[in-house]
């Protein structure tokens, strides 16, 4: 049956910090035995999820059941989970052996039996030996093994990693990487990771749960995940991609960039805007000849060790990142080809800003907890809840906040290879989408000018 | 790098004189008679005196039995202070900490009128209780401190490795706030051991301390054997400083006060 399956079940999971909304209708399912990472950039609610599964957070709505049983209301130290936390938290008052042992004591289990146990898993984490030590002897990868040794001895039914190889250099982050992905196999229970690092997510999993802003964007295989992102944040988090738009003229022709291509995605109607995702590594790069699909010139050229990194921009003015193990320089007119298979056409998520919003008279109407003159619209009485719908490209930011009209922060930037698509966070905590061609940096406070003219005002 | 070094002069006078010098002078008074000879008479005096022997080890009680009241109160104030939000137990230590800013001897005297007023005859009790009072928030906050400073991390560790409430506590945050515990014990026993207003007033001078027996010996001329005492005095908390620095590695990072 199904639901034997499933090892940790999260139902309509949110949760608010005060204001702050951190997760929003979470619903996930785990299924026994598999290897799942919750991947996404800092402050996306990943850590917040995991200490929802661990017990150390209650959450505020939504249920979650672990093993078949409701856990919503259960504290931490009655859930069949162990935890390998972020900075080890290793207690500094007792050596390997006490610290792995801690869970055990605690169970009142037979010395000899605690002994075997112990001598298994410091094996298994290839830290024999290394009983008596005390922890603060230990270098961080050995204190994460320790960390890790104390989590499985008790033999939990899911084991919760979070980012736990986040302080460690690369090298020693790339055999740890190895080693749990061995150790996942040997005991066989359910790991659930956390992490930000896109490239451990596709090593180690066997299922990613891509994670923004609270909610999930995408829940896949690896090969999912990075062939067929569901959305162009998607795209843009896993690998690198060039991300533009397109229109999809009919099933498998999609125009962008001033060309059209065949491609195999349908479903979408006769000339329907789309974003279209390209990996750099799939666009063939050559000397131009006839083959070529659309040519540029290249504007920069970096070796990156495995492949040349190069910005080729299109006598339309399209930039395009491609991978290649050839080199070509500085101003070469090179010709592009891209494989039908390799253009992933995904839908948009919005054509236009959309808010509701209150007319205030027949000049003036309010959103976005401010009010604004727009152009006359008597056919809206005052005081009615309409739909007010605003271009990306109508409205105007500023550096000075006190310039615009209101304020907000930059909280993404998407590249769509001719302007950039920002998403700007105002202090309601709505967004509002922005394209502009000028570079902003994440974090920016920005002024927002709204147009009169740019405001359409529908019913709802 | 010479300049540097003379920016320490004022500062080593400042020792030589009013900290090594006064040492030495001790030491001296100590070891010499009324003709300025080379003596032991005066220890072998006080360990022959069963006076003065029967105050010292008494004292040494009074210490113990205070460090150990303050202890069972002072750990609960400070484990329910560490609990709480960090406005209300801002204020609340601070609360703890006002009365110290009145000058120790008003507020002893103080006691004495509150024992007056409420009919409660001066005696035993009324030493406990003015030395407890006075030296309750020298044990507070050196434990509330180490309280604070846990990482919680381990105790969700604790909580994640199957620890009930009562287990984390006992398991893991109180042998983490040993640093503290020692830094609070020290505060407490050493000045106990030496002070004698308290005992003065709140005894009306019934029951004599070592501190008591040492200003009187002092105030009375008998500088050589109240040197002897004094003595005796610093080898005693000397002796409970090492005993302590075991631990002070750790405890000074962990933010004990000593």
């Amino acid at each position: 049956m199904q639901e034997s399956e499933n090892i940790i079940r999260m139902e309509h999971v949110s949760h608010s910090f005060g204001e702050k909304m951190v997760l929003e209708e979470i619903n996930l399912d785990v299924r026994k035995g598999e290897f799942v990472t919750i991947l996404g950039p800092s402050g996306c609610g990943k850590t917040t999820l995991l200490r929802i599964i661990a017990g150390f957070q209650k959450t505020a709505e939504g249920k979650i059941s672990i093993a078949g049983t409701d856990m919503t209301e259960i504290p931490p130290h009655l859930r069949p989970v162990n935890t390998v936390f972020q900075k080890y938290a290793l207690f500094p008052h007792l050596n390997v052996y006490n610290n792995i042992a801690f869970g055990l004591n605690l169970k009142k289990l037979p010395a000899p039996v605690i002994g075997e146990k112990v001598k298994k898993v410091l094996r298994m984490v290839s830290m024999t030996d290394y009983e008596e030590r005390d922890v603060d002897s230990l270098s961080g990868g050995q204190q994460q093994r320790v960390a890790i040794a104390r989590a499985i001895v008790n033999e939990p039914e899911v084991l919760l990693l979070d980012e736990p190889l986040a302080a460690l250099d690369l090298k020693m982050r790339k055999d740890m990487q190895m080693e749990i992905k061995a150790m996942h196999k040997t005991l066989g229970i359910t790991f659930v990771y956390v992490t930000h690092d896109q490239e451990e997510a596709l090593t180690l999993s066997d299922t990613i749960v891509v994670m923004s802003e609270g909610k999930i964007q995408q829940i896949g295989t690896p090969t999912e995940v990075y062939n067929e992102p569901a959305n162009a944040f998607v795209a843009d988090f896993i690998g690198e991609s060039n991300i533009l738009n397109g229109v999809m003229i009919h099933d498998s022709l999609v125009e962008f960039a001033g060309h059209r291509f065949s491609c195999v995605d349908k479903g979408f109607a006769p000339n329907e805007p789309a974003d279209v995702v390209l990996r750099p590594e799939d666009i063939y790069i050559f000397e131009m000849s006839e083959a070529a699909q659309f040519s540029g010139k290249v504007t920069s050229s970096i070796f990156k060790g495995v492949h040349y990194e190069m910005t080729v921009t299109t006598p339309e003015g399209f930039e395009f990142i491609i991978q290649d193990y050839n080199c070509f320089g500085v101003g070469e007119t090179v010709g592009m080809r891209v494989k039908p298979n390799d253009i992933h056409v995904m839908k948009k998520e919005r054509l236009c800003n959309t808010f509701e919003a209150v007319m205030v008279d027949k000049n003036h109407v309010k959103f976005l907890g401010q009010t604004f003159q727009c152009s006359e619209n008597p056919d809206f009485a005052p005081g009615s809840e309409v739909l007010v719908t605003i271009g990306f490209g109508d409205i105007a930011l500023q550096d000075n906040e006190e310039d615009g009209m209101l304020s907000g922060d930059v909280s993404f930037i998407l590249y769509k290879g001719d302007h950039y698509h920002l998403t700007v966070l105002t202090g309601k905590g709505e967004n509002i989408f922005v394209n502009t061609n000028d570079i902003w940096d994440d974090g920016d406070r920005v002024g927002i000018t709204i147009p009169p003219d740019a405001i359409r005002v529908s019913n709802l | 790098m010479g300049k540097r070094r003379n920016w320490s002069i004022p500062y080593i006078l400042f020792l030589a004189f009013f900290v090594l010098m006064p040492l030495f002078l001790i030491v001296y008074y100590a070891f010499t008679d009324n003709s300025g000879d080379f003596t032991l008479e005066h220890f072998r005096h006080f360990g022959m005196q069963p006076e003065a022997m029967h105050t010292f080890v008494f004292s040494i009680g009074v210490a113990l039995i205070t460090t150990a009241i303050c202890l069972l109160l002072g750990y609960p104030a400070a484990y329910i202070l560490s609990r709480m939000e960090k406005k209300t137990a801002k204020m609340m230590v601070l609360l703890f900490i006002l009365p110290m800013w009145i000058n120790f001897l008003i507020r002893t005297l103080a006691t004495v009128a509150l024992f007056d007023f409420l009919k409660i005859p001066l005696g035993q009790g009324s030493l406990y209780f003015g030395m407890v009072y006075n030296f309750l928030p020298f044990m507070i906050y050196p434990i509330y401190n180490a309280l604070q400073k846990t990482d919680h991390n381990l105790i969700e560790a604790a909580q994640d490795l199957g620890a009930t409430p009562r287990q984390v506590f006992f398991r893991i945050t109180v042998p983490l706030s040993t640093p503290g515990v020692a830094s609070g014990i020290m505060m407490v026993f050493m000045p106990v051991i030496s002070t004698f207003a308290i005992a003065e007033l709140l005894t009306i001078n019934n029951i004599k301390l070592f501190g008591t027996t040492l200003q009187e010996n002092i105030y009375n001329g008998m500088w050589n054997y109240g040197a002897a005492l004094s003595l005796i005095m610093l080898l005693l908390i000397g002796l409970t400083s090492l005993l302590n620095s075991g631990g002070n590695a750790r405890a000074a990072e962990e933010g004990g006060l000593i």
